[in-house]
């Protein structure tokens, strides 16, 4: 930014949509799948709305949202109820969606967000929550874009799937922190097996409120009108949208001096390809939801019993297992976090590589190096990974016994990788016993079978030896180079060592 | 609702501006005589569901439901969809895949 700015504060509240993972929908027996191939093959009179059927919710979606709830450390409420919020669009079939107003199944909570981008420094921000509720989530809209005037298509598979929503206080303060907020939840959610929070089918949506503080001439304070942007679905989008709304509210304020015609919230949407956010709803289409309890359901009463056994049963959350990695494991907090944030299956990976090999710091280093850059350059997950965590530790124990170098062990790396998956099934130390023969990597530990390679070497490099007995410390390079390609296994501070002594003598 | 002898009404006296408020929320389009009889109507009903206020509630603790049923809830089991033919049959416009609806003017970001 190039003008001097005014102090600033930028206050960003976020409501994330999370789609959970049930076998059905949330109040009839169709499947929640996601399946736009099939349009409209997943519906029954409750979910289409037709009269005079009956929705009874699903045990497991309530199940589920109590975890989520207990993870974000909520207060799970005694009873709660269901509400209808009724507004009109083609992919809500009964006019309203059933959700919760006033008593939600969960109240409060938080969410700790790492501050520093390197994840260096443990310092975090304590993101409150205002609330988690259950609703319906409405079907899908699909527009012509080519021609003009062409009907637009209704496809209601989703329509009635179990939806959570989170709803943050304002606490947030940047794009960057909102979007990190958004991928601890979305890895919370995974985590919990609440949700997959596949962006690209809408497991994990999210709306925006921004607005800003800022001071005008007369130095008083003053807050911009709060904008909405609606349906963010992927984390880009949710730090480019605020960016861009950033700079839109800085420059309508300078432009009106803060002496807004309008201050009313403003919803806008998000034009991910023109990279700005756009007026949306018109002030006479403002949301009037008309709330009212939902007369086919029943409040649900929610027994403290069943919330401790649900708490009881959560698993490690993945703020405390980085931090566990950093305290009883000594990782430091960056090489925990790379881990933690890749999701369960690669910390699991990680945490059984550094246990059968006993080196935590060294398992992180190739985890986080070697396994990674070859799982981005496949576009592998981990569960696919030709060298499992056996694999990785049997390579790893190698090194911390000496019997490999650092180099070599990632030949055998590299060799392993490229094994024929169908080829012979041998086990995996016995391959590699197998690739360090064939490629001659043993360590070469006793100088005894050094010394020969050394003597060869200088007589056929009777220059570089003379220059290094003239004082031409340089001129060992070449002669180190030489043996350790003859001598894979050697480790090359022995080789320079014994080179030395041969020279000196 | 009418003149009424209550001190705060709870229901807001309807007149023709929330008359036409309501049916705008419905994507109703009313006629200027409808928006007559619908303004007597609605405050005859209101009226008539008036009698709920003179109910002495002192003491008495909200309920969502009157039927003191609760916690109904079903397993997270399939039951069986309607074929798609069956799911459209209903419907103005479909064209065999797909419900279809006027064009909407202001997609809503999906
Ligand atoms: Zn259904």
């Amino acid at each position: 930014m190039t003008a001097p700015c005014s102090p600033a504060t930028t206050i960003i509240g976020l409501e994330v949509h999370v789609q959970l993972l049930t076998e059905t929908k949330i109040f009839c027996g169709c499947l929640n799948r996601f399946n736009p191939e099939e349009p409209n093959v997943q519906t029954c009179p409750v979910c289409l709305g037709l009269p005079g059927a009956l929705p009874v919710m699903n045990r497991r979606a309530l199940e589920l949202a109590i975890r989520a709830g207990l993870a974000l450390s909520g207060t799970i409420a005694g009873t709660t109820k269901w509400d209808r919020k009724q507004y009109y669009y083609p992919d809500l079939p009964k006019a309203y969606q059933i959700s919760q107003f006033d008593l939600p199944f969960c109240d409060g909570g938080w969410m700790d967000v790492d501050d520093a981008d390197d994840g260096d420094e443990t310092q975090a921000s304590r993101i409150r929550l205002i609330r988690v509720h259950l609703e319906e989530d409405a079907g899908k809209n699909l527009h012509d874009e080519t021609q003009r005037g062409r009907d637009s298509r209704i496809d209601l598979n989703r329509a009635g799937t179990p939806l959570l929503e989170i709803v943050s206080e304002p606490d947030l303060r940047s794009a960057a922190q909102s979007r990190r907020y958004l991928e601890e939840m979305r890895l919370l959610m995974v985590y919990l097996g609440v949700s997959d929070c596949n962006m690209q089918e809408g497991s994990l949506r999210c709306d925006a409120n921004i607005n800003l503080e800022l001071v005008n001439d007369d130095g008083v304070a003053i807050r911009t009108p709060i904008v909405e942007i609606k349906n963010l679905n992927s984390f880009r989008g949710v730090e480019a949208a605020l960016e861009y709304e950033i700079g839109r509210q800085r420059q309508e304020f300078a432009e009106c001096g803060g002496v807004y015609a309008d201050s009313e919230k403003q919803t806008r949407g998000w034009d991910a390809d023109r990279g700005v956010t756009f007026a949306q709803r018109g002030k006479e289409d403002a949301a009037d939801y008309r709330y009212f309890p939902d007369p086919d359901l029943v409040p649900v009463q929610i027994a403290a019993e069943w919330i401790e056994e649900l708490r009881t049963g959560l698993c490690e959350l993945p703020a405390a297992r980085r931090q566990r990695l950093v305290d009883d494991l000594k990782l430091s907090r960056y090489d925990a976090s790379v881990i933690i944030d890749q999701g369960r299956d690669l910390a699991d990976y990680f945490e059984a590589v550094a246990q059968r090999c006993g080196d935590p710091k060294r398992a992180a280093n190739w985890v986080t190096q070697d396994v990674l850059r070859e799982l981005n350059d496949r576009g592998q997950a981990i569960g696919d990974f030709a060298i499992d965590a056996d694999g990785l530790a049997a390579i790893l124990a190698r090194i911390a016994s000496g019997d490999l170098t650092t180099r070599s062990a990632r030949e055998v790396f590299t060799a392993l990788l490229d094994d024929d998956p169908e080829g012979e099934q041998v086990t995996v130390e016995a391959r590699i016993d197998e690739i360090i023969s064939d490629r001659g990597l043993a360590t070469i530990a006793d100088s005894g079978a050094l010394e020969p390679l050394i003597d060869a070497v200088i007589e056929r490099n009777p220059q570089a030896a003379a220059d290094f007995r003239g004082g031409k410390q340089a001129a060992i390079g070449k002669l180190i180079g030489e043996v350790m390609r003859e001598a894979k296994g050697a480790d090359p501070q022995s080789v320079r060592a014994a080179l030395i002594e041969r020279l000196s003598s | 609702m009418s003149d009424s002898s209550q001190a705060e009404p709870l229901v807001p006296e309807l007149t023709r501006d929330v008359v036409l408020k309501v049916a705008r929320l419905a994507r109703l389009h009313l006629a200027e005589s409808e928006v007559e009889s619908f303004t007597s109507q609605l405050t005859q009903i209101l009226d008539y569901v008036g009698v709920l206020d003179e109910a002495d509630t002192e003491g008495v603790e909200p309920v969502a439901g009157a039927m003191g049923l609760n916690s109904v809830l079903r397993e997270d089991l399939p039951t069986t969809s309607l074929s798609r033919d069956d799911a459209l049959s209903g419907a103005p416009h479909h064209d065999g895949s797909y419900f279809l609806v006027p064009p909407i003017l202001d997609p809503r970001a999906e």
